[in-house]
């Protein structure tokens, strides 16, 4: 069984591109082109040489000693968060900008939740001299202010998504209108392995950097490529998308996804979309998703931004159906206690996302000689607000 | 039994079709609407099924869903709101909603239902035609449905060839680049694409949809088309005057 997209864009039953007609001639030459021009000399020289002097990789694979020993087992932590811009989100946009400019797009067009895809976008932007225009839920905007912030500073426009929920879903909506209303000169950054295909394969492929390291800067530390677990939230998946890649064939590779249970699988207010998802259509996949028994997508909740998206990436979706993914639903109470521990044993405050993947150390045991990599995917400054209020700092 | 729409297609007149949706502004104004425009002349109804996620509709038809999901629509309800309708209303009925909710309706069941019903035809915007040619078209034919697709202006002629094969009622041309209730009024560039559909005689009639407000937009749109739809316009005149005033609104038409 394979665990990447067939040429159709699917993963097993997931996957695909269930789009309106209006949408089709965007999709079609996004698919058409993707893997040639991600296989140019030309292109892959300009992506390594960004990727290198400008978001800062490879990034580190760290040894976490006093994690390690508290847990009793090896743990390394692939360092994301020390990506410009602080977040694992810069190695897609740095990919897509790169494809739009090939594609011969002169304006961007982004959804963001929290804010850090809307960040990394405006950034890539503004590097490129590119017309950039986030879309962002009326409600994000108020909860989020330095993020819109930044993205004003670099020169994006960020537009508040009035309808339904006001959420990253309801961003989502008003961007691929947007790219309906703008067909021939735009390009749309999807910001996780979400969408229609080719979007989740060509974001994990820009992704797949996390896991393409991992495996030669464990050969170094450790003497062998392949670690026994990688461990990653998710939220759509792009992190995790990327950490897993060079590793989903090798059945000897234990694969480990940490969702947000957020107040508790149970209690109505929850992002475990493998826990509660069913099969349905959501922003042009197939895929699991948390809806009503109507078909009707549901808002999901969790105190991290970045994972309360209502459905998973189809390649997850995936993982989760055939087996391959341990999948685990985190509450916000053990992700927050995890990112206050992960700050103390290691001087490393992370993102709340990313808290969620440490939690996981308390109840899921590892052997001792088991080496461990958990996808450290942000930096936790964006989260200082909810650290305060949480643990009333 | 031939379908309805096909009948009607086959009438010697330019046709008008109205989109609305179901549930609004009331959760009871379904029926009422349906019986409305049929009295005042209207020649089809799409009937739309809200969705919590329209991706390729505006604002206005949007607000309407949201509305409607809030007075309680659903697939059930709809269901049960139609059940009678051929005992009073004998223009084509057409069900119009996103892929989602049938899928967890169930395809095959979904269909059963529509056929019980009378209900003529489906229009599926994100249900892409391939899918639906290798997945859904037996049960879709075995329930008498029609299944109409949409072409825009970006569709190659290639594709559009696809979709006449494919299709076996109307075409739904959408007039331009656009979400629903984006534009009105047509230029240059949808004179150049009605032309060249027109050029292509295709084995379905086409409807045109998307910007057509008022007589003049109806016009300019059925010079060439068989018809046209009208969906943002009529929900704003719902919004307006409420469910039971349609001579005005259809009377500006045509």
């Amino acid at each position: 069984m394979s665990y990447n997209a067939d040429s159709r864009g699917y993963y097993g039953e997931f996957g695909g591109a269930f789009i309106p007609e209006m949408l089709y001639p965007n999709c079609e030459e996004l698919r058409q082109n993707y893997v040639q021009v991600m296989q140019e000399d030309s292109f892959k020289k300009e992506f390594q040489q960004l990727l290198k002097d400008y978001v800062g990789r490879p990034t580190p694979l760290y040894f976490a000693e006093r994690l390690s020993n508290k847990y009793n087992t090896k743990i390394y932590l692939k360092r994301e968060d020390l990506c410009h811009t602080g977040a694992h989100k810069v190695n897609n946009t740095i990919g897509q900008i790169l494809m739009a400019k090939r594609l011969g797009k002169n304006r961007i067009i982004a959804e963001t939740g929290a804010g850090q895809h809307g960040v990394a976008t405006a950034t890539v932007c503004a590097l490129m001299g590119i017309e950039c225009v986030v879309y962002m839920g009326e409600i994000d905007i108020q909860r989020q202010a330095p993020n819109v912030a930044r993205m004003k500073m670099l020169g994006a426009e960020v537009r508040p998504a009035k309808s339904g929920s006001r959420t990253l879903k309801d961003a989502t909506n008003e961007a691929i209108r947007d790219w309906i209303n703008n067909p021939v000169d735009t390009h749309y950054i999807i910001g996780s392995v979400v969408g229609p295909h080719p979007y989740p394969d060509m974001v994990a492929r820009f992704q797949s950097v996390i896991s393409e390291e991992i495996k030669w800067q464990l050969k170094e530390k450790e003497g062998k490529e392949n670690p026994d677990y990688v461990v990653a939230c998710v939220g759509g998946g792009s992190n995790a998308a990327g950490a897993y890649y060079h590793f989903l064939d090798n059945p000897d590779v234990g694969i480990i996804a940490v969702e947000a249970a957020g107040k508790g699988i149970d209690s109505g207010e929850s992002a475990a979309t493998s826990a509660l998802g069913k099969v349905g259509i959501i922003h042009g996949s197939k895929t699991l998703l948390m809806q009503t028994a109507d078909g009707q997508i549901t808002e999901p909740y969790s105190i991290s931004a970045g994972l309360d998206y209502p459905g998973v990436g189809p390649m997850h979706a995936h993982l989760f159906k055939s087996g391959r993914g341990e999948f685990i639903s985190i509450t916000d109470a053990d992700a927050m206690q995890a990112g206050l521990e992960l700050s103390k044993l290691e001087g490393i405050i992370p993102a709340i996302e990313s808290s969620h993947a440490f939690a996981i150390l308390e109840t899921r045991k590892f052997e001792a000689d088991d080496v461990v990599i958990i996808n450290l995917s942000g930096r936790g400054d964006k989260d200082l607000n909810t650290y305060i209020d949480y643990f009333k700092l | 039994m031939t379908n309805r729409i096909s009948q009607k297609l086959q009438e010697d007149k330019k046709l008008l079709s109205i989109y609305f949706t179901a549930g609004y502004p009331s959760l009871s104004d379904t029926v009422n609407v349906i019986e409305g425009l049929e009295k005042n002349g209207v020649d089809m109804i799409e009937i739309g099924l809200p969705f919590s996620d329209p991706l390729a509709d505006g604002p206005t038809i949007q607000e309407s869903s949201t509305k409607a999901l809030k007075n309680g629509m659903t697939t059930e309800v709809l269901f049960d709101q139609l059940k009678d309708i051929r005992k009073t209303v004998s223009i084509p009925l057409i069900i119009m909603g996103y892929f989602n909710p049938m899928l967890q309706y169930g395809v095959e069941a979904f269909c059963q239902k529509c056929q019980e019903i009378g209900i003529d035809g489906l229009i599926i915007p994100d249900l892409p035609v391939d899918v639906y040619n290798e997945e859904y078209k037996t049960i879709f034919e075995e329930h008498g449905l029609v299944n109409v697709f949409l072409i825009t202006p970006q569709t190659s002629d290639e594709r559009i060839r696809f979709i006449d094969s494919v299709s076996s009622g109307f075409i739904y041309m959408v007039s331009s680049a656009s979400v629903t209730g984006a534009k009105s009024g047509f230029g240059d560039e949808q004179t150049h694409y009605f032309d060249r559909i027109a050029a292509m005689k295709l084995k379905n009639p086409q409807i045109v949809g998307f910007g057509i407000s008022n007589n003049e937009t109806f016009t300019a749109a059925t010079e060439k088309a068989k018809g046209a739809i009208i969906g943002s316009a009529f929900i704003k005149h719902l919004t307006a005057f409420g469910a039971d005033k349609f001579d005005n609104f259809v009377n500006n038409i045509r």
